[in-house]
């Protein structure tokens, strides 16, 4: 049995976690309000770097920031809804899709003005090392993220499903004219889903600053894969994209190693593809 | 009261023509174009480039005790004093926008020469729009050996080729082999595929044969990645005696992290560009060291050229930080350009072109650790250009083979990953 085979698995479950949680915010705001954020990696890349300065300026682990990294990401995104996604939502369908495209350009080059284009990386964080686990090696901080990435996931899911707000959620992403006639505000609904999602990668961002390094172009790699994630899972469900961000994730080292890395993406894709030919609508979509 | 009116009309009209004069009787400056990733994943790269074609011109422009062409006078004093002043665009690290940019800088810009692009890739596109527009590029920053067998007329590159870089880490072997007895036998080439990355590993496929070296593993790779295990894995399992990677900057930070994490440990690391930068080590800090890395410059070289030593301390003066390779690189094609417009007398391209056919530089007027620079009469490659390896120790780049060059001992092989 090649030990190589255990080791891609593991680090394709420990990558896959972490596209999931980035997914989830984005297939959340996807979901209730139709409009595709562009500026999700760009909050990943916000929330990577609010745990770096913590760190650097308070000393602050980014285990522990978590909190204030979620508070912030939420309140931004509430801001971001309320000033400028809000405005175009009644405008034409190119307003919407380009208005948090703009964010994202805007947010990224704030970024190299601010902190200048360099690379960052947190030296010591409190989670580091590997552990041995017979051949293989497991990533520290990596395993912790995965562990947080799924105890979100689960929060977030429970939130929709059993409280009254999240049940709002759902109504307006299933029927946002219905949900109107039921009571429900659903441009509170907007703003509240926007902010989750900001949240959501903002917790995605503290837990990548422990093991990834950090510069402002950062989340675009990310936010694509996280498009990516969204339509095989299906757009606006949780668990798809949850699903969907493992199957990427475990895709792309397997099937790189086992054939040839530079095809690794193309079997990702290809994947994705089987998925759209057989459910158009994607894994869990509806 | 009219005439008061018309007075100050007079007097005003007056000082405007007084203030023409005078302007025009300014030396007038000299466009030039240089296109650099200003913005994107190379962002950090193209300011670090930026900054050596700024202190470039700085020394061009002004007045001071050095052996760089042009230094001791200034501005061009063939072209009654004039200034060099750079327009800079960016490419965004992406080929389409280096082209655009080119065409934009010659056409609405009107510079008279371009310079840049750090990337192959985007040097190559970039480079078609100028030879299109009949205007001359002065390539010191990108590698690719295909850059000059185009056979271009508007195109010169002063900086090696990853042809003779390849080489030269085969040389390097041998010689190692010689000095410590080891067996290495096995190589693995990683390296980013596009028009760099790709052509450096059809390089190294062909000194592999030439030297007798097995390939145990040949893994090209987009350089946009967020998990590179499978890589990693590949390599574990090939099991070469030595890697030789050539990689941009993020991909340099992130195989590092993942090789340590995977405990990938072959004998010795040989690699290229992303390696060279100050980000680098600023990012990995101590798990860069005992990295073999090719490259044109290193401020070691000071114990025999006493020139980098003193171009360092003004770059320091200047930014704060010492000079990087890379910066070291793009410092260099501003002279170039400077000194054939200087002997031409002209900014005219034809005329500039001519020059540069005709351009040799002494091996002492450069900070790079050439004989000179003088270009092959068909492919307008520089004809000194080699390369040297330096090794990162303790967190600092060191010159390290040719070993008539070299400031300290090479460390190998490689003793493992710490903690």
């Amino acid at each position: 049995m090649d030990e190589q085979l255990v080791q891609q698995l593991i680090n394709g479950l420990l990558i896959g976690f972490m596209y999931s949680l980035i997914a989830i915010g984005l297939t959340l705001i996807w979901g209730v309000m139709n409009i595709v954020n562009f500026a999700h990696g760009d909050f990943l890349m916000l929330g990577m770097f609010t745990s770096f300065w913590l760190y650097t300026l308070y000393g602050l682990d980014p285990l522990f920031s978590i909190p204030i990294v979620t508070i912030l990401l939420f309140v931004l995104g509430l801001l971001i809804y309320r000033f400028i996604v809000s405005k175009v939502m009644k405008g034409p369908m190119l307003a919407q899709l380009v208005v948090t495209f703009g964010v994202s350009i805007f947010l990224a080059n704030l970024a190299v003005f601010l902190w200048t284009p360099d690379f960052r990386l947190i030296e010591k964080p409190l989670l580091h090392g590997t552990w041995e686990l017979g051949g293989a090696k497991l990533s520290i901080p990596k395993f912790v993220a995965s562990i947080g990435s799924i105890i979100a996931s689960v929060f977030v899911f429970y939130f929709l499903k059993k409280t009254k707000m999240g049940k709002a959620i759902l109504a307006t992403e299933m029927d946002r004219e219905a949900a109107l006639l039921m009571g429900i505000n659903t441009d509170r609904i907007n703003s509240l889903s926007f902010a989750i999602g900001a949240a959501l990668v903002g917790i995605a961002g503290a837990f990548l600053s422990t093991y990834y390094y950090i510069y402002p172009q950062v989340g675009g790699i990310f936010g694509l894969i996280a498009f990516s994630t969204v339509a095989l899972g299906g757009f606006g469900s949780i668990e798809g994209a949850f699903i969907a961000g493992i199957i990427i994730g475990v895709a792309q080292t397997l099937g790189g190693y086992i054939f040839d890395p530079a095809y690794k993406f193309a079997i990702v894709f290809l994947i994705y593809l089987i998925v759209v030919w057989i459910r158009p609508q994607g894994l869990l979509g509806w | 009261m009219k005439t008061k009116k018309s007075v100050v009309v007079f007097l005003s009209l007056v000082l405007v023509f007084c203030l023409a004069v005078t302007l025009n009787a300014q030396p007038k400056t000299i466009k030039i174009g240089a296109i650099y990733p200003l913005s994107g994943n190379l962002a950090s790269t193209g300011l670090d480039c930026k900054r050596g074609v700024e202190m470039a011109v700085e020394i061009i422009n002004g007045k001071y005790d050095l052996s760089l062409p042009m230094a001791k006078t200034e501005g061009l004093p063939n072209l009654g004093g004039a200034k060099i002043e750079v327009v800079f665009g960016d490419s965004k690290g992406d080929p389409k926008n280096g082209m655009a940019e080119a065409e934009r800088l010659v056409t609405q810009e009107k510079v008279v020469a371009v310079i840049g692009a750090y990337q192959s890739a985007v040097t190559k596109t970039a480079s078609q729009a100028t030879e299109r527009l009949k205007i001359p590029f002065v390539n010191s920053d990108s590698t690719s050996p295909t850059l000059t067998e185009r056979g271009f007329k508007y195109f010169f590159r002063p900086e090696c080729t990853d042809a003779i870089f390849a080489k030269n880490q085969f040389e390097f072997l041998e010689d190692m082999k010689k000095k410590t007895g080891a067996k290495l036998m096995s190589v693995a080439l990683l390296y980013e595929n596009t028009e760099w990355g790709a052509n450096v590993g059809k390089e190294d496929q062909k000194y592999a044969k030439e030297f007798k070296y097995n390939v145990v593993a040949d893994i090209p790779y987009s350089q946009n990645a967020t998990d590179v295990s499978s890589e990693v894995g590949k390599l574990i399992k090939a099991k070469p005696d030595v890697l030789l990677h050539a990689s941009y900057i993020t991909d340099a930070i992130l195989y590092t992290k993942t090789f340590k994490e995977l405990g990938f440990a072959p004998k010795g690391f040989l690699t290229m560009a992303g390696y060279l930068e100050p980000d680098y080590l600023k990012t990995v800090k101590g798990d860069g060291n005992f990295m073999v890395v090719r490259s044109t410059f290193a401020l070691d070289l000071a114990t025999r050229k006493p020139l980098v030593a003193q171009v360092n301390e003004l770059f320091k003066k200047k930014y704060n930080m010492d000079m990087s390779g890379n910066a070291a690189r793009s410092f260099t094609a501003p002279f170039v350009v400077a000194e054939a417009m200087n002997r031409a007398k002209s900014t005219e391209s034809e005329a500039v072109t001519k020059a540069l056919m005709a351009t040799d530089i002494p091996g002492d007027q450069i900070i790079n650790p050439w004989k000179g620079i003088k270009f092959d009469s068909k492919t307008h490659q520089n004809i000194y250009a080699t390369g040297i390896l330096v090794q990162i120790q303790n967190e600092q780049y060191h010159t390290v083979w040719p070993f008539n060059m070299a400031a300290k001992d090479v460390v190998w092989p490689f003793s493992g990953w710490k903690k």
